[in-house]
C-alpha cells in the first residue's frame, strides 16, 4: 500500500480510538464539571463495563449479536448502579471535598480492580462482535463494526449535548455545575443530582468499554490507559466542556493513529503527554474551558 | 399584622466560629423588614440560615406551621421563599431565559408567572436569549430579582440589592420592592444605606455581633435616627 491508503487506515483507526475516548472522557469531564470530583476510579468503571460485557455476553450465549446487545444494555446499568452506590457510601460522606474524593476514588480504583481479579481472573477475554462485515474500500477492506463504533459514539455525544442544552435535566445539571449553593436556593436537590451525574459518567465509560471490547479484550488491568488518555482529553479540551472533550478526543485519537502508523505508538503517547504539558503551562483551563473566576 | 416568619434562638457557626447568637426575628405579613448593621454583623448569615444554606446548631425558623430548620435546603424555597443573594449569584453562563426557568421550576410555575415577572422587568423581555453574565450590573440585579419572583414567593429575601448600582437602577429596584409590598409580598431586606432603609422599610431590625439588638418602626426611626448611628455608623 502507498502513503494514501496508509494514511486513510491510520485516520480510520484513530477515529475509532477517538470515538471510545470521547465517550470515556465525557463521563470524566461531566463528573468533574458538575461535582468538582476528580474520579481516579473512572478507568476501573470502564474496566468493569468490559468485564461485565464479557460476563453478560457469555451468560446469554446464542448469537453474538444477542449477547452483545444484552451486554450493551446490562453492563452500563450495573456499572451505573455501582457508581451510584459508591457516591452514596463514599463521596457523600466526605462532602465531595476535592482532596478527600481523590483519595477515596483511588481506594475505589483498587477495590474494583481487585474484585475483578478475584471474580473474573487475570485472563484477557474477548467478546465476539455483533456482526462480521468487511467494507470494501478502494485499497483495503475495513471492519464495518469499527465504523459502527464511531457512528454510535457520535449519536451518543449528540444525545448528551441535546440533553445538557435542551432539557430540564440538563438545565438542572448545569445550574448545579455553576453554583451549588444557589442551585439549592432554587429547589435543586444537589445530592440527588450528584448521584445521577456520577452514575451517568460511569455509564458512559461502561458503554465505551462495551463498544471496544469486541476489538480489544476484557482484562482486569485495562482501565489504566483509558484513565490516562481521558485525563489528557479533558485537560486539553477543558474540564466540563463537551465541545472541548470531543475536539481533544479527535486530536489525540487521530494523531495517535497516524503517528503510531508512520512512526511508533510510543512516540504518539509522548506527543500526547507533551500536548497536555503545553496546555497546562500556556492555557491551564484547556482549549475550550473557562478560566477560574 | 400576623407574623409570616419567626426566627428564635438561632445559633449559627462557620466552623467553630459562632456568628449568630440566639438571634430573634419576626417578619409580619406584607411588610418590608430591613435588617441592618455593620459588615460582619450576621445579616447575610441570617438570610442563609433561613434558606437552609447555613445549618443552625440551635434555634427555630418557622413559617406558618413548618419548621424550616428541619428541611433540607432545596425544600425551603418550595415553601414560598424567594432569595436574591448578595452579589446576585446568577448562573452567568446561562441565558436570561434559562435563569428564569430555574426560578419557575422551583415551584412548577408556568408561562403566566413568567409573563407577570417580565411585565415587572420589561427590559429583560428583550434580553431573554442573552447570556446573563454579559448583562450590566443593574440588569443582572433585575434578573436576580426576577428569578426569585418566578417562584411567586410569599416571602422575599433581598441581600443588599442596590450594592454597586448606579442611581437610576437603585431607583428601579426600590420601586420594585414597593410594588411587591403592595402585592402583599413580605420582604426581608438587608441594607446598609440609610436612605434606602428609611425609604423602603416598615420596620428596621438592627443586628450587631450576631444578635438582634433592637427592632423599631420606621416612623419611630425617622423621629429619632440615633439607632442608625449607633449600630451602622450612619444617619
Amino acid at each position: 500500500m502507498g502513503f494514501g491508503p496508509h494514511l486513510l487506515l491510520a485516520v480510520l483507526e484513530g477515529l475509532v480510538t477517538s470515538a471510545v475516548l470521547a465517550l470515556t472522557a465525557l463521563g470524566l469531564s461531566l463528573v468533574f464539571g458538575v461535582m468538582r470530583v476528580v474520579n481516579v476510579a473512572h478507568g476501573e468503571l470502564f474496566m468493569l463495563g468490559a468485564v461485565l460485557a464479557w460476563a453478560v455476553a457469555t451468560a446469554v450465549g446464542g448469537s453474538p449479536a444477542l449477547g452483545f446487545v444484552a451486554a450493551l444494555v446490562v453492563a452500563p446499568l450495573i456499572v451505573g448502579a455501582v457508581a451510584a452506590l459508591a457516591e452514596r457510601l463514599v463521596l457523600r460522606r466526605v462532602d465531595y471535598d476535592p482532596e478527600a474524593t481523590i483519595v477515596a476514588t483511588i481506594g475505589l480504583l483498587y477495590i474494583l480492580q481487585q474484585l475483578a481479579l478475584t471474580f473474573y481472573g487475570a485472563d484477557a477475554r474477548p467478546v465476539p462482535p455483533p456482526f462480521n462485515i468487511r467494507l470494501a474500500l478502494p485499497w483495503f477492506g475495513y471492519s464495518a463494526y469499527k465504523l459502527s463504533i464511531v457512528a454510535t459514539s457520535a449519536v451518543l455525544l449528540l444525545l448528551s449535548w441535546l440533553v445538557l442544552t435542551h432539557t430540564r435535566a440538563g438545565l438542572i445539571m448545569r445550574a448545579t455545575q455553576y453554583d451549588r449553593e444557589t442551585a439549592q436556593a432554587f429547589g435543586i436537590p444537589v445530592g440527588r443530582v450528584y448521584a445521577a451525574v456520577f452514575a451517568i459518567g460511569a455509564m458512559l465509560a461502561a458503554i465505551a468499554a462495551v463498544l471496544i471490547v469486541p476489538i480489544s479484550q476484557a482484562h482486569y488491568l485495562m482501565g489504566q490507559d483509558p484513565l490516562l488518555l481521558s485525563f489528557a482529553v479533558v485537560i486539553i479540551g477543558g474540564l466540563g466542556s463537551l465541545r472541548g472533550t470531543v475536539v481533544a478526543a479527535l486530536l489525540i485519537g487521530v494523531s495517535d493513529g497516524v503517528i503510531s502508523m508512520f512512526f511508533s505508538p510510543t512516540l504518539a503517547k509522548l506527543i500526547a503527554t507533551l500536548a497536555v504539558a503545553m496546555v497546562l503551562v500556556f492555557r491551564p483551563q484547556g482549549l475550550f474551558g473557562k478560566a477560574a473566576r | 399584622m400576623s407574623e409570616i416568619l419567626t426566627v428564635s434562638g438561632l445559633d449559627c457557626f462557620y466552623g467553630e466560629v459562632q456568628v449568630l447568637h440566639g438571634l430573634e426575628l419576626a417578619l409580619r405579613r406584607g411588610e418590608v423588614l430591613c435588617l441592618t448593621g455593620r459588615n460582619g454583623a450576621g445579616k447575610t448569615t441570617t438570610l442563609k440560615a433561613i434558606m437552609g444554606l447555613v445549618r443552625p446548631r440551635a434555634g427555630s425558623i418557622r413559617m406558618g406551621g413548618v419548621e424550616l430548620a428541619d428541611l433540607p435546603a432545596h425544600e425551603v424555597p418550595k415553601q414560598g421563599i424567594g432569595y436574591v443573594p448578595q452579589g446576585r449569584r446568577l448562573f452567568a453562563e446561562m441565558t436570561v431565559r434559562e435563569n428564569l426557568e430555574i426560578g419557575l421550576n422551583t415551584r412548577k410555575k408556568g408561562a403566566d408567572t413568567l409573563e407577570s415577572v417580565l411585565d415587572l422587568f420589561p427590559l429583560l423581555r428583550e434580553r431573554l436569549k442573552q447570556q446573563s453574565g454579559t448583562l450590566s450590573g443593574g440588569e443582572q440585579q433585575m434578573l436576580a430579582m426576577a428569578r426569585a419572583l418566578c417562584l411567586e414567593p410569599e416571602i422575599l429575601l433581598l441581600d443588599e440589592p442596590t450594592e454597586g448600582l448606579m442611581p437610576s437602577m437603585i431607583q428601579k429596584i426600590r420601586e420594585t420592592v414597593l410594588a411587591l409590598r403592595r402585592r402583599g409580598v413580605s420582604t426581608i431586606l438587608v441594607e446598609q444605606r440609610a436612605e434606602a432603609v428609611l425609604a423602603l422599610a416598615d420596620r428596621v431590625t438592627f443586628v450587631e455581633n450576631g444578635h438582634c439588638r433592637e427592632t423599631v418602626g420606621i416612623a419611630e426611626l425617622k423621629a429619632d435616627p440615633s439607632a442608625l448611628r449607633r449600630y451602622v455608623g450612619i444617619g
